[in-house]
C-alpha cells in the first residue's frame, strides 16, 4: 500500500466523520491527534516529491505516515499544519516570510525561526535548494525583442502574461513585482503554474512565472530574466512541523532532519525532470533519491490503474454518500417545517439560496478553519450545497398539493400527522425524490474538487493529471465522475419507481 | 342538526359571509345557491371547520364546532366536493377506506362496507382497484362519495359536486344521488349555482347574495312568492334550451 487515503478509513472513522459534520455549527471539534504522522504537499509536482520523500523517511523510522497530496495552496498547509491536521510539510523560507508571516516583516532566518516557534512550529535547516521565484520566456520572442532582464519588459507593454494563481495575489508575487519594475502589462491573467508552460509553448502567453528548479525550463530552453533589481527574496526549501511531532515520534523528526543540505539544485531540477518529462512516479524517485543520497532503501509498490479506481471510487462514495444522506435527513424536514410554517419557510429557502451561490471552490477553503482538511470540510461543504434542491423540491411539492384536496384530506377528519404521511408527502414524493436526484449529480460532480482539500476521490487523478500534463489521468478521474453522476441518477430513477405511488405516474387516460 | 349563528367572513376587503345567520333541517336536503362569489362555498366549509369565521358560531348538534371539536366532528360529516376530491395516488379503494383504516377498522370490516356503498352508489366493484386518472369523471365523482359516506356519517356536506360533469352522466347522477339521499335519510346540504339542480335536490332551497340570505324556502316559494327582484332575475336567468324555441 503506497498512499493512505481518507477513502481507507474504517466505517468507525467514517461516523465519527459525520457526526463532527453536523455537529461543527455548534461545536468548536478540538483537532483530533491523528495516529499516523500526516505529510501534506503544494499543488505542484516539486513539493509532491518532497512529501513523497518524507513519508518514505517516517515510514522508514518505523511510523505509519500518510501523505495528503497536492493541497490546494500555501494557506491551505498552513492552516492545516497550525490546527494540527498535518504535522509537516516541505516550505520556502521565502514565502514564510514573504507571504505566510508578511506582517512580521522577518529579516533573517532566526527571526523565522522564533516567530514560527511562538506558533508551535520548528524548522530544519535549509535542504540545500533555493527555489526562487523568475519571469521567463521563449527565447525566440525574448531576443527579438531584446529582452534579457525583467526591467527590460518596460518597454512591451502588449506582452501578454500569464501567472500562477497564487503568484498573481501574493505579497512577494506580481503585486509587488509591477510596483518594483513599474510594469505597464494589463493583460495579466491567473492560471494552474504547470498550464502556464503549455500557454507559453502554445503561443498564447509570452510570459510566465517560473520556480528556478521547474524542469521545463531546460527542456523548453527557456530564457529566465534576470531579477536586476533583486525583488525576489531566497526561497530556501525547509521542512516546517509541529512541535509535538518531537515528542510524538522524535525518529520520525531525526529521519526529516537527516535531508538538512542534502538536496542540492542540480539533484531538484533532475528530480522535477524525471516526474514531468519521464513521467516516473513521484514515489518512485523519492524512494530513488533516498537510495542515492541517505542509503536508505525503500520497497516500492506502484499502484496499478485498477488499485488507484477502486481508492478514489471508495474515496469519492465516501464523501457523496455521507454528505448526500446528512442533506436528505436534514433538507427534507426541514423542507417540510418550511411549507408548514410560510414565513420561516422564506427564511429557510433565501439561506440555503444563498449557500448555494458561494463559489463551490471557495465553500470548500472556508470549511478549512472550522473543521481542517481532509473528508470532514468537504463533507461538510457537499451537505451545504445538496441542501437547497432538496429544501425547495420538498417545499414547492408539499406547497403546490391543489387546496382542494388539501381540504378533502382536512374534511375526512385525518389529524395533521397523518395528513402528511398519508396524504401530502406521497404526493409530493415525485417532487421530493427529483430534488434528491438533482442534489446528488450535483454533489457528484462537485466531490472532484474535495481532493484540493485533501479528501481524495476522483478529483484526484484529476489534479495529478493537470500537473503533470496527463490526459489519461485526467480523464481517470473525470470518466469515473461522469460515469458516476450517471449512475448516482439512475438509482434514484429506481427509488421514484419504488417510492412514488403508482396513480401519480399514470397518465390520464383520453 | 347544524347550525351556524352570526356568521362573518372578510376576505382582505370582499365580505364573504355578512352575519349570517342558518339551521339546516334533520333528515332533509337544504340547497345553497347563489351567484358567484355570494359566499356559499365559504359557507359550506365553515359548517365542517375547513375555515373559522371572524365572527358567530357553529353548531352541530349540542357541540360547538370549533377547532378542537372538528377532527372528531369530522367524522360524523361527509364532504365531497367538484369532482370528488380524490388523492392521485391512491386507487379507488383507498381513497375510500382511507379514514376507516386509520381509525383501526379490521379489512374484512373495509371490505363489507365498501360492497354495501358500492352496491349504493351502482359503482361496479372492480373499477375500485384504478386510480383516479383512470376513471371518468362521473366514476370519479361516486367514488368521492362513497368515501364521504363510508364512515355512514349523520350529515353529508356537497360542494358543487356535479359541475364539472357532461350533462348526461350529470342528469344520471342526479337521479342516482337523490335516490340515494332519500334511501338514506340524511342530512345533506349541497352547494350549487344552477336552479335547476337546486329545484331537483332542495327540500329547502337558501338563494345567497353577497354574504347574506335573500330568500329561503322551497322552490314553489321562490318561484311564486319571491322577496325581491333579485329573487325574480336568478329564477328566469335559468334559461332552457326550449326556452329558444317559445319565442
Amino acid at each position: 500500500m503506497i498512499y493512505t487515503y481518507s477513502a481507507l478509513r474504517t466505517p468507525h472513522s467514517a461516523l465519527k466523520g459525520l457526526c463532527r459534520c453536523l455537529l461543527v455549527c455548534c461545536l468548536w471539534v478540538s483537532p483530533v491527534i491523528a495516529q499516523p504522522v500526516t505529510i501534506g504537499s503544494k499543488n505542484f509536482t516539486e513539493n509532491v516529491i518532497l512529501g513523497e520523500v518524507l513519508r518514505h523517511l517516517a515510514q522508514h523510522a518505523g511510523q505509519e505516515a500518510i501523505h495528503r497530496q497536492q493541497l490546494g495552496g500555501t494557506q491551505i498547509l498552513w492552516e492545516a499544519l497550525l490546527r494540527g491536521d498535518l504535522d509537516a510539510y516541505a516550505e520556502y523560507t521565502g514565502t514564510l516570510t514573504q507571504e505566510v508571516l508578511a506582517d512580521l516583516k522577518l529579516e533573517n532566518n532566526e527571526a523565522l525561526e522564533e516567530a514560527l516557534k511562538e506558533r508551535g512550529i520548528l524548522m530544519s535547516r535549509p535542504l540545500g535548494f533555493n527555489n526562487t521565484y523568475a519571469l521567463g520566456m521563449k527565447p525566440g520572442l525574448a531576443d527579438s525583442l531584446g529582452i534579457i532582464k525583467i526591467s527590460d519588459l518596460r518597454d512591451h507593454p502588449d506582452l501578454i502574461f500569464a501567472f500562477g494563481n497564487e503568484f498573481l495575489d501574493r505579497g512577494d508575487g506580481w503585486p509587488t513585482l509591477r510596483n518594483r519594475y513599474g510594469l505597464p502589462q494589463t493583460n495579466v491573467s491567473g492560471l494552474d503554474h504547470d498550464l502556464s508552460y503549455r500557454g507559453l509553448e502554445s503561443g498564447d502567453t509570452h510570459v510566465i512565472d517560473l520556480y528556478s528548479t521547474d524542469a521545463e525550463i531546460a527542456y523548453y530552453k527557456l530564457r529566465v530574466l534576470e531579477d536586476d533589481l533583486n525583488h525576489f527574496p531566497v526561497y530556501n526549501a525547509i521542512i516546517v512541523y509541529r512541535k509535538d511531532l518531537m515528542q510524538r515520534a522524535p525518529q520520525v523528526v531525526d529521519a526529516f532532519l537527516q535531508l538538512e543540505g542534502r538536496i542540492p539544485e542540480s539533484d531538484m531540477v533532475a528530480m522535477n525532470a524525471r516526474a514531468k518529462i519521464d513521467k516516473i512516479p513521484e514515489v518512485r524517485i523519492a524512494a530513488n533519491f533516498l537510495a542515492s543520497t541517505l542509503d536508505i532503501h525503500i520497497d516500492v509498490q506502484e499502484e496499478t490503474r485498477w488499485d488507484r479506481l477502486m481508492k478514489h471510487t471508495g474515496a469519492h462514495l465516501y464523501l457523496v454518500i455521507i454528505s448526500l444522506s446528512a442533506a436528505i435527513l436534514i433538507a427534507v424536514p426541514l423542507g417540510i417545517v418550511s411549507a408548514c410554517l410560510p414565513n420561516f419557510g422564506q427564511v429557510v429557502l433565501a439561506v440555503v439560496g444563498v449557500i448555494q451561490t458561494i463559489p463551490s471552490l471557495a465553500l470548500l477553503v472556508m470549511m478549512i478553519p472550522v473543521v481542517g482538511i481532509g473528508g470532514p470540510p468537504a463533507i461538510l461543504a457537499l451537505f451545504l450545497y445538496s441542501l437547497l434542491p432538496i429544501v425547495r423540491n420538498t417545499y414547492a411539492g408539499l406547497t403546490d398539493i391543489p387546496g382542494p384536496l388539501k381540504e378533502s384530506a382536512q374534511a375526512l377528519g385525518l389529524p395533521p400527522a397523518a395528513r402528511l404521511r398519508l396524504v401530502e408527502l406521497p404526493m409530493a414524493s415525485r417532487t421530493i425524490i427529483a430534488g434528491i436526484k438533482t442534489s446528488a449529480v450535483i454533489n457528484v460532480g462537485t466531490a472532484t474538487l474535495g481532493a484540493i482539500i485533501g479528501a481524495g476521490g476522483f478529483g484526484q487523478p484529476i489534479l495529478t493529471g493537470i500537473r503533470l500534463a496527463d490526459n489519461g489521468l485526467i480523464l481517470e478521474g473525470a470518466i469515473p465522475a461522469a460515469v458516476l453522476a450517471l449512475l448516482a441518477q439512475g438509482v434514484f430513477e429506481v427509488i421514484e419507481r419504488l417510492f412514488v405511488p403508482r396513480g401519480l405516474r399514470l397518465k390520464a387516460q383520453g | 342538526m347544524l347550525s351556524v349563528h352570526n356568521i362573518s367572513k372578510i376576505y382582505d376587503d370582499r365580505t364573504a359571509l355578512d352575519a349570517l345567520t342558518l339551521t339546516v333541517q334533520a333528515a332533509r336536503t337544504t340547497v345553497l345557491i347563489g351567484p358567484s362569489g355570494c359566499g356559499k362555498s365559504t359557507l359550506i366549509r365553515i359548517m365542517i371547520g375547513l375555515i373559522l369565521p371572524d365572527t358567530g358560531h357553529i353548531r352541530f348538534e349540542n357541540t360547538e364546532v370549533t377547532p378542537e371539536t372538528a377532527l372528531q366532528l369530522r367524522h360524523r360529516m361527509g364532504y365531497v366536493i367538484q369532482d370528488g376530491g380524490l388523492f392521485p395516488h391512491l386507487n379507488g379503494y383507498d381513497n375510500v377506506v382511507l379514514m376507516a383504516r386509520y381509525l383501526g377498522w379490521a379489512e374484512d370490516r373495509l371490505a363489507v362496507r365498501v360492497h354495501e356503498l358500492t352496491e349504493l352508489t351502482r359503482f361496479p366493484e372492480d373499477g375500485l382497484g384504478r386510480y383516479p386518472v383512470q376513471l371518468s369523471g362521473g366514476q370519479r365523482q361516486r367514488v368521492g362519495l362513497m368515501r364521504a359516506l363510508m364512515l355512514d356519517p349523520d350529515v353529508l356536506l356537497l360542494d358543487e359536486p356535479l359541475g364539472a360533469l357532461d350533462p348526461i352522466i350529470q342528469a344520471d347522477l342526479q337521479d342516482d344521488l337523490r335516490d340515494i339521499f332519500r334511501t338514506l335519510g340524511k342530512t345533506v346540504v349541497m352547494v350549487t349555482h344552477d336552479m335547476g339542480e337546486a329545484g331537483f335536490f332542495g327540500d329547502e332551497i337558501v338563494l345567497m347574495q353577497d354574504g347574506k340570505i335573500i330568500q329561503q324556502g322551497t322552490l314553489h316559494d321562490l318561484v311564486h312568492d319571491p322577496v325581491d327582484d333579485f329573487v325574480i332575475r336568478f329564477i328566469n336567468a335559468h334559461r332552457g334550451p326550449l326556452d329558444v324555441l317559445k319565442d
